[in-house]
């Protein structure tokens, strides 16, 4: 990115004054680095967004912002419906609440290195992966819509999983609102095989161990501890959300004209929150999140089964999840006054500070635990919210480390077999349907996720408490 | 004949999904071509044997829209019936498609598939003729 565009705000922190049709300044929090590597597409869509009716503050891209569609990839936007604000399709994108949980295993590292490939081949065998993989739970149409409306709730009472881990799920695990009459016949049955799996991609279950702790306080807190093993599931509401993301995507950019809304892209598709268009949407988008939650819950209960084969007796406990692709109502003070807005957050994470009333007891006095991805063969971290994050970005912090590079450049540059076999000489153990899909998400076609995070921690969106090192890999 | 003027398939670059774009005499052509991309972001469309095929029809008031209806209709086909098409043939008529998909269930060991399409997106969306009068037809897939 052409840094002459942007004034520096601080050592994290640059902004583009509005100009033209943009309605508020857009914000990027990155450092120097980050900043000069980054895509200049997400200049160009960050200052789209902040085109927007109804945007609040500014339109903020996280410190792993790439190039999305409409809204880039790590983008963050606040809209007000008593100021006309809009819900957009492709500000919550195709993977609605795609996101990632980390369970507690109690075990440590000396136990799991004396046979580290029969976890490996149990989970595996346990999670189905990839594409074409399909699930062992098909739904009727009765209870498809228990699942569209119940989340993990419904996972659980359905015996996927212990109902204590509601209280460690983004809006305790099932998301108010949804509508399942709003998700098409399609839709349905683009998710009648897929409960209950991974999917390709950036998709993926991670046996992690805990490396090195930032903050101790808050790390007891959250149940981490060095050499500890956790795992981690990354994936969202799979072909539901997709269809959904497809369906309001065209219908929106089709309609914005009949809403008198000037779309600089038509990807930025968008209805007014207060409009049948936006209701629908918001209803049909929220039982996506709850078919994520579900998923992930379903996934959690195969992991289960998976560690108890290998390691009988072991209980996985959910330290959190998170979800990255939502848009969700959440109250902000904004100029004095306290404000009911809708936030967009698309590659982004909700970053709760302390205090947080909508916070599990367990976190309230520290902050929410803030998930961030690594890319195979790179660091994980584990984050805590700010209450500062509030003023900064809508509580909202990075998701991963984001792509560098295409995978079309990957796949010329690395080989899936040399890979695997790199990484096993590193002790990481990988495990996919597809070669080719590794050497696409080869660990260095992505960002320093290092650097991400470390950015996003000096701008004091959320706190570095922890790394993590991937120990098992399974690749969709 | 030059390589330019033949019909042919290609993936451009996107940072984190893939871009895919069909080139042909014929509007029609280009639509198959761009498929062939589709399928190629998933596995090489050669591998993929012929031995189901099915039936697509979309309409819509321009060429850039039912292009992306074409290939959100293929992303359903493949994702609803676990399908891999390695052969398209696609008629078009007053803004009406009508075509033919052929290909098989996924093989996860032969076709070693990469990564499934969730949708093709307005990113870079453009159907046009470019300067050999050749119809080009492309958009970003999010993957």
């Amino acid at each position: 990115m052409n840094i002459g565009q942007l004034i520096r705000r601080g050592e994290t922190c640059w902004e583009i004054p509005p100009t033209a049709a943009m309605r508020v300044p857009a914000v990027i929090y990155a450092d120097e680095g980050l900043i000069r590597a980054m895509d200049p597409k997400v200049y160009e869509q960050i200052t789209n967004v902040a085109t927007l009716p109804g945007i609040v503050e500014a339109a903020y891209a996280m410190p792993d912002a790439h190039w999305g569609y409409g809204f880039p990839i790590g983008g963050v936007a606040a809209f007000d419906p008593d100021q006309g604000g809009v819900i957009s399709a492709g500000g919550v994108g195709f993977d609605i609440s795609c996101g990632v949980r980390t369970l507690h295993t109690g075990l440590t590292m000396d136990r799991l290195e004396s046979d580290p490939h029969r976890l490996a081949d149990e989970l595996y065998r346990a999670i189905p992966a990839g594409v074409g993989s399909r699930g062992k739970i098909h739904l009727n149409p009765h209870e498809m819509t228990a699942m569209l409306t119940g989340g993990a709730r419904w996972a659980i009472d359905r015996g996927f999983g212990e109902a204590a881990d509601l209280e460690r799920i983004e809006e305790r695990g099932c998301m108010a609102g949804a509508d399942p009459a709003q998700v098409s016949a399609r839709a349905r049955e683009r998710q009648r095989e897929e409960m209950g799996t991974l999917g390709s991609g950036n998709h993926y279950l991670e046996v992690q161990r805990v490396v090195e702790i930032y903050h101790r306080p808050v790390a007891e807190k959250f149940g981490l501890r060095t050499d500890g093993i956790v795992i981690t599931i990354h994936c969202g509401s799979r072909g539901l959300g997709h269809q959904i993301g497809t369906e309001f995507l065209k219908e929106m950019a089709m309609a914005a004209a009949q809403y008198k809304i000037a779309l600089p892209d038509r990807e930025l598709a968008c209805a007014p929150i207060r409009s049948p268009l936006g209701r629908r949407y918001l209803g049909a988008m929220r039982a996506a999140i709850n078919c994520a939650l579900a998923n992930r819950q379903i996934l959690t209960h195969l992991t289960q089964k998976a560690v108890d084969t290998v390691f009988p007796g072991v209980r996985l406990e959910l330290l959190y999840d998170v979800s990255h692709n939502t848009c969700k109502v959440e109250h902000y003070t904004v100029n004095g006054r306290k404000k009911e807005l809708y936030i967009h957050r698309k590659g982004a994470t909700r970053a709760y500070g302390p205090g947080h009333p909508d916070l599990p007891e367990a976190f309230r006095e520290v902050g929410q635990p803030v998930l961030i991805g690594g890319s195979m063969g790179t660091s994980s971290y584990v984050l805590c919210g700010t209450e500062k994050g509030a003023n900064r970005a809508f509580s909202s912090a990075c998701h991963g480390a984001g792509r560098a590079m295409s995978r079309h450049q990957a796949a010329k540059q690395w080989r899936g077999r040399e890979l695997v076999d790199e990484l096993a000489r590193q002790g990481i153990i990988i495990r996919s349907p597809s070669l080719r899909g590794i050497a696409e998400e080869a660990p260095l076609a992505y960002k320093d996720a290092g650097a991400v995070v470390g950015a996003a921690d000096k701008a004091g969106l959320a706190h570095k408490i922890a790394r993590l090192e991937p120990v098992i890999c399974i690749k969709g | 004949m030059p390589r330019a003027q033949l019909p042919h398939w290609e993936h451009f670059d996107h940072d984190a999904d893939m871009g895919i774009r069909g080139i042909a005499p014929t509007l029609a052509g280009s639509f198959e071509q761009a498929a062939l991309a589709l399928t190629a972001v998933t596995t090489d469309p050669n591998a993929v044997r012929k031995t189901r095929t099915i039936s697509i029809k979309c309409r819509a008031p321009d060429n850039e829209l039912l292009f992306l209806d074409w290939i959100n209709e293929l992303i359903y086909q493949m994702s609803t019936q676990h399908l891999i098409f390695g052969r398209y043939e696609v008629k078009i008529e007053q803004g009406e498609l009508t075509a033919t998909a052929s290909g098989e269930t996924v093989d996860r060991e032969r076709h070693q598939p990469a990564v499934e399409a969730k949708g093709g997106t307005f990113t870079e969306l453009r159907v046009y003729r470019n300067e050999e009068a050749m119809w080009v037809a492309q958009c970003i897939v999010d993957v």
